[in-house]
């Protein structure tokens, strides 16, 4: 509606991107670091490993975008594929 | 307490639609949820009308803890989804969309099989008209798709039970299991197929994908809400500790997430998130301990909410915009902020961050998984919850709202919407919040469970946070897969381009085959008929289309009584 405020969007300013960026890196780390001073239950082995879900959650997206991409090259098709 | 039939307030809520009109048509289609859950509370347990036909007992109607769990929440789906759809002219969509949660209510207090293939059955005719609602080419034929895929569960249903009434002379609806000898077996697997098309199994999961991003802005949030929860509860009460379920549901909760990823369609995104949702719950009833039958209902009810709210706010998003790809939008926090944080709101609670309803329900399921020994389910299963975040919580809330500026400017959707998101909104919260004193305390088993605790809260935060990290990292590095307008292949591909390749391919062959066969016999007779015609002449050519003297003929008698004649004496 009002096309003056284009350019006022809080994360149109790079600068403010990067503070939230840095925020968010900071928790990242503070998280990891959580998990050295408290005692976590172990359900499972896997969870002995330090900072388990943290890297568990970081592959796992990577890997999943990953097969994701290669995925597209032979499953995608152009928008009116079925409509033809 | 006096108490009516479940399902009669909504179904008599949709019948008042169809009469009514303006600000009472509102009223009533409002008043019709609430009066049909209060009426639920008054209800005691137990066998609430039963009768007899063609000497077999049937239940319409009973209530236990499950069912009534199930009731609760479709009442409170079709009240915030009846507020969603008010805005709406279209007496279509409001009296399918009321007859459809009525559908719903009906099959969830079915106490017998025939009563629940009429509901299930009910569930697929009232739903169709809220794609053919969205009155286009395409809604129409996938609403054909969807009502011939859906019929067809409701007949593998059909035939099953009625095996069953054959075999066990009852068609009490109660635990069925897949182990039974002879033809019980077949029936019994003919009843799982019935409920795995209406819950999406792989293979059988397209009709989802296929229909719900094509229904109407408002008709999304019912179908989202009822046809798959109602299987849930069918799996719940017929096949609960079947292993079977516990592979398929992480198949359903793995592989969803990677179409998720590349999908343009932001409502198909949300359709394949329902799948892998739905996959949680399945696993949870293939373990089927009380902790893990508890965590599927809880999170099946805690599902309609978010994943209801996450719906709503993309179809505000098709509403106001007109487009819902992830493509052409972007930027939208600006000139929609509200829907915005609503958004997150429902991205938040199927993420499964902590104080949002996801993370008190998904968990049940993952603590059932390790403490039966499924590790490698287990495994998988924090695999889904990391992608799940990584699709429907982040991708969802950031290609909308985020990313790129479209340049679209619109403003926040009717007054309407914005209520019914909210209530939703709310309900995540309060649900994630105080689970003890509201989803948990409508558990149908027998179990305690603490969701809140350090350990518990600080490794999901780490899993979502460095989820979240390894997206930003993959956008900085351009490693993301940028939107882009297409169409994925899916297992629809099998019906909607190879058989009907294969089918036009076989017809053609054989009508051309025809076809040459007719000409063929046309230009053989017509050449006969040529040739024996002397057209100069003017006359038929050949020995017996000659004109013949009459003394010839008068020969030809004299020779055939001479014949004769020799016949007779030497006889």
């Amino acid at each position: 509606m009002s096309d003056n405020h284009d350019s006022d969007g809080w994360f149109d300013k790079p600068e403010n991107v990067k503070k939230m960026l840095k925020v968010f890196y900071v928790i990242c780390g503070l998280l990891v670091l959580v998990d050295f001073m408290v005692n976590r239950h172990i359900y499972h082995d896997w969870e002995n490993i330090p900072a388990f879900y943290a890297i568990y959650g970081f592959i796992g997206c990577v890997v999943l975008v990953l097969i994701a991409t290669e995925m597209r090259k032979y499953l995608m098709r152009g928008e009116d594929y079925y409509d033809e | 307490m006096n108490s009516v039939i479940p399902f009669l307030p909504l179904l008599l809520g949709a019948l008042a639609a169809i009469f009514l009109r303006g600000w009472l048509r509102n009223l009533i289609m409002i008043v019709a949820p609430i009066l049909g859950a209060i009426n639920l509370m008054g209800m005691d347990h137990g066998v609430f009308w039963s009768l007899e036909f063609m000497g077999y007992a049937l239940e319409p109607v009973k209530v236990d803890k499950l069912s009534l769990m199930f009731g609760y929440l479709f009442h409170l789906a079709s009240l915030i989804a009846v507020i969603y759809a008010l805005h709406v002219k279209d007496t279509v969509q409001h009296v399918a969309g009321l007859a459809y949660a009525a559908s719903a209510v009906g099959a969830v207090f079915a106490g017998d099989l025939l009563t629940l293939f009429i509901f299930w059955e009910l569930l697929a005719l009232t739903s169709v008209f809220l794609i053919w609602a969205r009155r286009t080419d395409r809604a129409y034929s996938s609403g054909i798709r969807y009502l011939i895929i859906q019929v067809l569960s409701g007949v593998l249903l059909l035939v099953g039970l009625l095996i069953f009434a054959q075999v066990n002379n009852s068609l009490l609806f109660t635990q069925i299991g897949l182990q039974h000898e002879g033809i019980a077996q077949i029936g019994a697997w003919l009843i799982f197929f019935g409920f795995g098309i209406k819950c999406a199994f792989p293979f059988m999961h397209n009709w989802l994908t296929d229909s719900y991003p094509e229904a109407t802005p408002s008709g999304t949030i019912f179908l989202a809400s009822f046809t798959t929860k109602v299987a849930v509860y069918a799996f719940a009460r017929g096949f609960p500790g079947e292993e079977i379920l516990v592979w398929i549901g992480v198949t359903m909760a793995c592989f969803p997430i990677f179409f998720a990823v590349i999908e343009n369609d932001l409502r198909r995104v949300l359709a394949y998130s329902l799948i892998n949702q739905i996959g949680f719950m399945i696993v949870g009833i293939g373990i089927g301990t009380a902790i893990a039958l508890n965590g599927a209902v809880a999170h099946a009810f805690n599902d309609v909410i978010f994943k209801g709210l996450l719906m709503m706010t993309m179809g505000a998003v098709l509403h106001m915009t007109g487009k819902i790809n992830g493509s052409e939008l972007g930027g939208l926090y600006k000139s929609m902020p509200k829907t915005t944080v609503l958004c997150i709101v429902g991205a938040a609670s199927i993420s499964a961050f902590p104080l949002f309803s996801g993370f008190v329900s998904k968990s049940m399921i993952m603590a059932a998984a390790v403490a039966e020994g499924y590790d490698v389910v287990w495994l998988l299963l924090l695999f889904a919850a990391a992608g799940v975040f990584h699709h429907a919580g982040i991708k969802i809330p950031y290609f909308a709202f985020f990313a790129h500026d479209s340049g679209i400017r619109t403003t926040e959707p009717p007054k309407n919407m914005l209520v019914a998101m909210t209530l939703a909104a709310v309900a995540c919260v309060v649900l994630g919040t105080f689970p003890a004193q509201t989803v948990y305390a409508l558990l149908p088993w027998e179990h305690s469970y603490q969701p809140y605790d350090v350990t518990h809260v600080l490794t999901q935060l780490q899993l979502l946070f460095f989820s979240a990290l390894a997206f930003v990292w993959l956008n900085m590095k351009n490693m993301y897969p940028p939107e882009l307008p297409s169409t994925n292949l899916d297992a629809d591909w099998f019906y909607r381009k190879l058989a009907p390749a294969v089918v036009k391919r076989v017809a053609s062959t054989t009508y051309g085959a025809y076809v040459s066969v007719e000409n063929s016999v046309i230009h053989s007779v017509k050449r006969m008929v040529q040739n024996s015609y002397d057209a100069e002449a003017g006359q038929p050519k050949g020995y017996f289309a000659k004109l013949w003297p009459t003394e010839t003929m008068v020969v030809w008698v004299a020779i055939l009584l001479v014949v004769y004649l020799l016949f007779y004496y030497l006889h």
